[in-house]
């Protein structure tokens, strides 16, 4: 059958890359190797537009056991024998089209992921932004999404544990849905994602296949679409039954002499997944697709290898553990089946039963074509950073009606309302769950614990990619900090618009050149992510939006900071400045200019320098037992900082140091490399002198206690207020 | 004492449950497969939380049928220790070893957070380390863990002194504000007629170790701890 242009449509393989692709095959392929070619080219897949820029991340670190790429996930060493496995991954475009399924089967594709590494998922994180919850198609996708994340991760019994929601115009109809998951193994368990030597059987375990999702890889995740409604049925439906059960068996058999490889089956099902993982081996694989348990009948060769049906797991077996291997499966009732085996051509081979159905190298599957066109900054960009903050007006409202507006905004105030909804204490490891700077976890038989968080601010990036990308990764790195944990290790997720358009590609290349800068300037390399571009709804990009995931490290658990203000009569110290003032343009891209002046403009900055002395020394700090609480300022500056902590401690503040400048900028100004952190009396002057031995710049600025939170002479709400306004559900 | 933990296809309690008894109280514990027939080697059985068979029909319906469930029949005829916590409670129920049922919680959402729990009596395996009206604070996470039984059960329940936990404020006091999801009475734990098969909701096997927020749910271990040492 001719390749035609409709099939080329579907795929969203251009005229250029077909043309290439009959060049270096050598002859024209036919309807089943376009398919395989489609989907593996297909952005999604192949990171033809990303790849060259994701070399400038450094991988090294004397932790790191899988680096960014080179197997299901991301793992680093966190010593005693164990490793940490985690990556995250997007699932906004089947999340826009249909939230519950869209959702529920990223949480499942990314818990996948972890498993098929030989490790047990201990944690999910979320990070998702939506239009404002006010529109009622927002509304439905927020609800449908959290409902999702909370019936699949319920399900199957692993805490969510942390991550963020953020609102703004920029990302209505096209909600981000980033999906995080951790885990833990012992790292001579650590399994990998290959199909090992010559001869190995191929195995797919879990569901029957179907026929949905094909071409979601192509279709739905890789070009830029109008009406998507039509593309519903490239949506999946999750079963999380069923990947609780195929996570339990995955891991008995991780754990067993002869399984060689298992690698996931996400995005391009089949097809992906034995390029993938011969591609690995520098070997080829064999599939007789008639072996493949289906759900539907008459599904053709195509539809089996593009199928992208979930809880399926290709695991790798050598031939004489194969009876042992297929017991684990039986006895959680689950279908094992061979389906072909390791070759040493370096080809894919595809067959049904005795018939030949196509062949291609694996080499020019897992190699399509790199893109790296040149950016253009975008004209209103410049523009917007240039805009002059210094002579906008000062609200109308005074100070105590700003702070309480600016705790009730969707993006500061509580979501506690969504995460009720998920199970955060299933494990029992969580010692600080959602709702904190980040969430901290023990590992069971060790002293040790590790942190976890999600950020990313597509505020800032728009205005300045670079400065962005690197407050993103800063950010991060901030919160682990806080909380007195070592960064060792990220993750990101880039969500971007349409890279094929000058001013997209140049956010894109601009971002990731301050995510590097900043990982290499923290020590805490990128191990593992996942990019998502046609981020967009009528031809205009999403902001361009990364979400770095960070671990950190804590030697001693119990050694740890929240954010609540615990004592009366403790001092409260700002880390990162030398007073409460701040410079105008600390309002640049600030959650301030959006609700009160419908404004995102200014330059956002950062000084790499300071910020990893802040973070330094609040982890020293946190180490030494000098703090009673520690929190990360951001959305809303300091003010929203101190209310958050006396919300979270039901008591009050005063901070009497004087405000200078503008009160708007000192008060909500989003000046980075902030923590506000509370010490004892007594210990004030041993946290200041450390302050000093760190070149840490920090100020004694108030006190805990009493029921309001008053500031400089200027601001005065009682607790309650705040904490009324801050539980504001959008 | 040797406590056995039955983990269905589903189940993600049984960790947990396992964790707490051998790491925490120094107990010999035992994974049971779903398929276990034979259940007298054990003094005390868990039935964890999760989602038994994935619960899509409704929850503890297909884990009724089971066959450790008609194992488990014949040993809680024998007086056996039975505790069945959020999953287990509902499969208690299904299997008919506990009165009533489960529904969804009135708000139609899953709920993950601490509530508090007044101790109805310490007349029980269960609750005799607690005092009588103490508060307990114990985290819940369930969809459907309103509890409903007619009248008459509701009767005799409270009549025999069969409800051991109630969903309260703070202070001990039994409001609907304090009650997570719509159970009658704010029942949240009950025992059978003999006494020795309890189901509840909450989790005490996620509080047992201040590290991870509280230590509460160490009395419901304890007190079967200190049950069978005087028996």
């Amino acid at each position: 059958m001719a390749v035609t242009k409709e099939m080329m449509e579907a795929l969203a393989l251009s005229e250029a890359e077909y043309e290439a692709i009959v060049e270096r095959l050598g002859r024209e392929p036919n309807e089943l190797e376009v398919g395989l070619l489609g989907s593996l080219w297909s952005e999604h897949c192949g990171y033809k537009h990303s790849k060259p820029l994701l070399r400038m991340f450094t991988t090294e670190s004397p932790r790191l056991l899988a680096a960014l790429g080179a197997e299901n996930a991301g793992a680093v060493d966190i010593g005693g024998g164990l490793a940490i496995v985690m990556k995250i991954e997007s699932h906004n475009h089947p999340s826009a089209i249909e939230p519950y399924e869209g959702a529920a089967t990223g949480v499942g594709g990314i818990v996948r992921d972890i498993f098929a590494m030989g490790a047990r998922p201990i944690a999910l994180l979320n990070s998702l932004r939506f239009g404002p919850p006010e529109e009622g198609r927002n509304r439905y996708l927020l609800e449908g999404v959290v409902a999702g994340i909370a019936g699949y991760g319920n399900c199957i019994g692993i805490p969510n544990v942390g991550g963020e929601i953020g609102f703004s115009p920029s990302y209505s109809d096209n909600p981000l849905v980033n999906a995080m998951c951790v885990g833990i193994v012992p790292k001579d368990r650590l399994v990998n994602a290959t199909v090992g030597a010559p001869g190995n059987l191929l195995v797919l375990v879990g569901a029957e296949t179907g026929r949905d999702g094909i071409h979601g890889a192509s279709g739905l995740a890789s070009r830029a679409f109008e009406d998507r409604q039509d593309l519903r049925p490239a949506v999946q439906v999750g079963n999380p039954f069923l990947e609780k059960v195929l996570m339990e068996a995955c891991i008995e058999a991780a754990r067993m002499d002869g399984v060689a490889g298992v690698q996931d089956l996400g995005a391009a099902g089949l097809s992906s997944a034995s390029a993938e993982a011969a591609d690995r081996a520098g070997l080829g694989a064999a599939i007789d697709v008639s072996k493949a348990p289906r759900r539907e009948t008459a599904m053709t060769p195509y539809e089996v290898m593009l199928s992208e049906s979930q809880e399926r797991m290709l695991v790798v077996v050598e031939q004489d553990a194969a009876d042992r291997v297929a017991r684990v499966f039986k006895k959680w009732r689950l279908n094992s089946t061979v389906i072909g085996h390791a070759t040493d051509d370096g080809m894919i081979t595809v067959s049904e039963g005795k018939d030949a159905r196509g062949a291609l190298p694996v080499s020019l599957l897992t190699d399509p074509p790199q893109y790296r066109p040149q950016g253009v900054e975008p004209e209103r960009q410049r523009e917007l950073r240039a805009y002059g903050l210094d002579a906008l007006p000062l609200p109308s409202e005074p100070p105590s009606e700003v702070l309480l507006k600016l705790l009730a905004s969707p993006n500061v105030a509580s979501k506690e309302w969504v995460y009720r909804q998920y199970d955060h204490h299933v494990m029992t490891n969580t010692v600080a769950g959602p709702g904190t700077d980040a969430a901290v976890l023990r590992i069971k038989g060790t002293r040790k614990g590790i942190a976890l968080t999600t950020d990313g601010n597509g505020r800032y990036c728009s205005l300045d990619p670079y400065q962005g990308g690197m407050i993103a990764v800063a950010e991060s790195c901030r919160n682990i900090s806080t909380v007195g944990a070592e960064p060792i290790a990220l993750t990101d997720c880039l969500n971007f618009g349409n890279p094929e358009k000058p001013d997209v590609y140049f956010q894109l290349e601009e971002c990731v050149k301050g995510m590097a800068a900043a990982s290499a300037a923290f020590g805490a390399p990128i191990i593992s992510g996942n990019v998502s571009l046609y981020n967009e709804t009528r031809g205009q990009g999403i902001y361009p939006t990364p979400i770095i995931g960070a671990l950190g490290l804590l030697d001693d658990v119990t050694a740890h900071a929240a954010m609540a203000f615990r004592h009366e009569g403790d001092a409260v110290v700002l880390l990162g400045a030398g007073n409460v003032a701040s410079p105008t343009a600390s309002l640049s891209g600030s959650e301030y200019l959006q609700v009160f002046h419908d404004l995102v403009a200014g330059q956002p900055g950062i000084d790499l320098e300071l910020e990893a002395a802040v973070q330094k020394c609040c982890r020293s700090a946190v180490r030494e037992g000098l703090l009673k609480s520690a929190h990360d300022c951001s959305d809303g500056g300091l003010a929203v900082a101190i209310a958050e902590s006396c919300i979270a401690g039901g008591v009050g503040v005063t901070i009497d140091s004087a405000l200078s400048g503008r009160w708007d900028a000192a008060l909500f100004g989003e000046s980075q490399s902030r923590i506000v952190a509370t010490v004892s009396q007594s210990q004030l002057p041993d946290l200041l002198r450390l302050c000093g031995d760190l070149g840490c710049p920090a100020s004694a600025v108030g006190t805990v206690g009493g029921d309001s939170i008053r500031v400089g002479g200027v601001l005065d709400v009682s607790v309650a207020d705040a904490a009324a306004a801050w539980r504001t559900r959008p | 004492m040797r406590f056995g933990v039955v983990v269905f296809p589903g189940t993600w309690s049984d960790r947990d449950c396992g964790h707490v008894l051998k790491e925490v109280f120094g107990q010999r514990a035992d994974y049971v497969w779903h398929e276990e027939t034979d259940l007298s080697a054990y003094d005390c059985v868990l039935i964890p939380g999760g989602f038994s068979y994935g619960d899509y029909l409704r929850p503890g319906a297909i884990a009724r049928f089971s066959p450790v469930m008609r194992a488990m029949e014949q040993f809680s005829g024998g007086g056996g220790l039975v505790l069945g916590i959020c999953n287990g409670f509902q499969i208690l129920c299904e299997a008919g070893l506990l009165p009533g049922a489960l529904m969804r919680n009135d708000h139609l959402q899953f709920r993950c957070q601490w509530v508090n729990l007044r101790v109805e009596t310490t007349a029980s395996p269960f609750t005799n380390a607690a005092e009588a009206g103490q508060v307990l604070r114990i985290p819940i996470s369930h969809g459907e863990g309103s509890y409903y039984a007619d009248e008459r059960t509701l009767r005799r329940l409270n009549e025999d002194g069969r409800v051991l936990l109630r969903y309260c404020t703070p202070e001990g006091e039994i409001t609907p504000e304090a009650n997570p999801n719509g159970s009658l009475g704010n029942i949240a734990g009950i025992v059978n007629e003999r006494g020795n098969v309890l189901g509840m909701m909450p989790h005490p096997e996620r509080c047992c170790e201040p590290l991870i927020g509280g230590g509460d749910g160490g009395y419901v271990f304890r007190s079967i701890l200190e049950h069978a040492a005087v028996c």
